[in-house]
């Protein structure tokens, strides 16, 4: 059936993919075998970036558990008219079968109207007209403002002019339906960064975190990994959702010692009452720790490597080390307990292909790969092509959500699913490619430096494509 | 550290080709309940390696572990919950893991094993 979805007109990119992955969380699709994708359509005249879409779903169960663990939906609806004036509006929902809308009419039960509009503000007499207007519907029932038992929306778009930052493309509609579920954003306030005790300067921010949560599916009794777990920000998120998490991070600072008893990556999860990660352990995602032979441990893998824009990724051995300026030294038995070894600069590409080989190896069959990749904006036109993302033979890609950061460079955030096994071939080719990293660690280093695409100065002869810059839209939609 | 840690990590030193299971060394063993998840334990029966937590868990101080395990003992509560103790519920908190092959040693402090190798390991 065919529901009225409504967004939060933010994060464009990241909201059809949240319903999806929920959708397949709650049992939407039959087949679990393959990707599968929902069915979307537009409200006519609407932009892909309106905060307006009709979705099917199998049922009404599945879009509630869809709408109340979302974090981007505003509402899901079962739609009961839509018109471009308020005649034809009135003529839909008369239209709109009779066994549809009387149990929802009933005498004993309680409603709520609720007069929402996008682009601009209606006063509230005006709003108090708005719902008089609609007394042609034969409601039965008592309003009850606090605890309805039925919420209804009467919903309408503004015909946009130029100048306020969205496409211009929007003609007036209105929309009136019953509210099936919608997202508890409360949640947002509660777990923001600036309530957190141990923070640090790369934490996900929350609300990034739960979409990465929804992304990964996290759920009670799945085993969530993060190989950058940092601050925790990450499986915060994933054991809100009730999530079993683990985590390890390179720098024993951070998963140890945090800046004192009660500042540290645990106290992050007893603030909120939450159960604390299974496992935390100092390790190198350059060389996992890992026993022979264990695989298919973990059901998601969410992570936001370090790429080296705001912080450098670190891999063991010193950097004169891999350079060949010094050979491997040896550490005196008394000095080892204390020594802290040398950690060389780890590209994102090495970074990446690491990524792969623990998640081909580590996820079970159907897990997810959750993670942001970086991409420097001035490649604008390559980059919109999937190709230009990493690609492995395990995984399928089924969603990217661009984030702009500034005019010089987005992430994007991967889903991914495994669909094949790790074979032999794989682990194979994965250690020659480990080899050729660390044979030519240098090169690779020069290759993939972001931060000088990010950070250094534009060039003069640049001119041209600033302007070109300036003149695309404020907001931060992706279509235009 | 909790056991389940603890049965998938192994030495990863250049040049050792048996670094599996860790030998544990227990200074201060914590016991922390954790909430009981019939589906997970399902779950990670068939991946942990039954040998390595049953001799991890002795070393705990914990024997009420069966010698060897089959999925029809996944039937019994009793047995769901003494394998949950062992796997969830054991906190190393301070000690350290020994590669039974070179003796290295990997520290645990505050529950977190160091596993990062030296210079000269990788």
């Amino acid at each position: 059936m065919w529901y009225l979805c409504v967004f939060y007109h933010r994060l464009l990119d990241y909201r059809k993919p949240e319903v999806e992955s929920l959708a397949e969380l709650f049992g939407a699709f039959d087949d679990e075998k393959k990707v599968q994708h929902l069915e979307w359509k537009l409200p006519e005249d609407h932009h892909p970036d309106s905060p307006f879409h009709f979705v099917n779903l199998p049922s009404e169960q599945v879009a509630r558990d869809i709408a109340n663990r979302s974090i981007l939906v505003k509402g899901i609806y079962e739609l009961w008219g839509e018109g471009p004036t308020f005649e034809e509006l009135e003529a839909a929902i008369k239209d709109y079968p009779e066994e549809r809308k009387l149990p929802f009419l009933a005498p004993h039960s309680t409603f709520k109207i609720t007069v929402d509009s996008f682009g601009k503000v209606i006063s509230f007499e005006e709003q108090t007209r708005r719902i008089t207007s609609l007394a042609f519907i034969p409601f039965e029932g008592k309003v009850d403002l606090k605890n309805p038992d039925h919420k209804f929306w009467l919903m309408e778009t503004d015909d946009y002019g130029t100048n306020n930052g969205l496409p211009p493309v929007v003609k007036r509609r209105y929309f009136f339906g019953r509210e099936i579920g919608g997202a508890d954003r409360k949640l947002l306030p509660t777990y923001q960064l600036k309530s957190r005790k141990y923070l640090g300067p790369t934490a996900m921010d929350a609300e990034m975190a739960f979409l990465m949560a929804n992304q990964a599916m996290a759920k009670p009794g799945k085993l969530v990994y993060d190989p950058f777990v940092g601050t925790g920000s990450i499986l915060v998120a994933a054991a809100h959702f009730g999530a079993i998490t683990m985590g390890a991070d390179i720098d024993i600072r951070v998963v140890r010692d945090g800046r004192g008893p009660d500042c540290n990556i645990w106290s992050n999860f007893k603030q909120y009452g939450l159960s604390s990660p299974v496992g935390l352990l100092r390790a190198d995602n350059n060389l996992p720790p890992w026993r022979a032979g264990l695989k298919e441990m973990f059901d998601a893998i969410i992570c936001d490597p370090p790429y080296g824009v705001r912080a450098g990724g670190r891999k063991s051995g010193g950097r004169k080390l891999l350079k060949g300026v010094v050979g491997p030294y040896t550490v005196s038995d008394h000095q080892r307990n204390d020594h802290i070894p040398s950690t060389a600069p780890y590209c994102l590409v090495e970074c990446v292909h690491d990524l792969f080989d623990l998640a081909a190896k580590m996820l079970v069959m159907g897990g997810r790969l959750v993670f942001f990749y970086p991409v420097a904006r001035e490649d604008e036109d390559t980059h919109n092509s999937s190709n230009s993302y990493p690609e492995h033979p395990c995984f399928e890609l089924i969603a990217t959500s661009e984030q702009i950061l500034s005019s010089r460079y987005s992430r994007v955030l991967l889903t991914m699913v495994k669909m094949n096994p790790y074979t032999a071939e794989v682990e194979v080719a994965a250690r020659l490619k480990h080899l050729d990293f660390r044979e030519n660690h240098l090169k690779w280093l020069e290759d993939g430096n972001l931060h000088s695409a990010v950070f250094s100065p534009a060039d003069a002869s640049d001119g041209e494509s600033k302007i070109g810059r300036e003149l695309k839209p404020k907001y931060r939609g992706k279509y235009v | 550290m909790r056991l389940l840690t603890h049965n998938m990590l192994s030495c990863n030193v250049k040049g050792v080709t048996n670094g599996f299971p860790l030998i544990i060394q227990a200074d201060k063993v914590l016991e922390k309940p954790a909430e009981l998840n019939h589906d997970f334990l399902r779950n990670m029966f068939y991946k942990v390696d039954w040998k390595a937590l049953v001799d991890a868990a002795k070393s705990m101080g914990y024997s009420e572990l069966p010698e060897s395990a089959e999925a029809s003992m996944l039937e019994s509560l009793d047995f769901l919950n003494r394998f949950h103790h062992a796997l969830m519920e054991l906190h190393l908190e301070e000690g350290a893991l020994i590669c039974p092959e070179t003796g290295r040693k990997f520290p645990v402090d505050k529950g977190i094993p160091n596993m990062l190798l030296h210079e000269d390991e990788v």
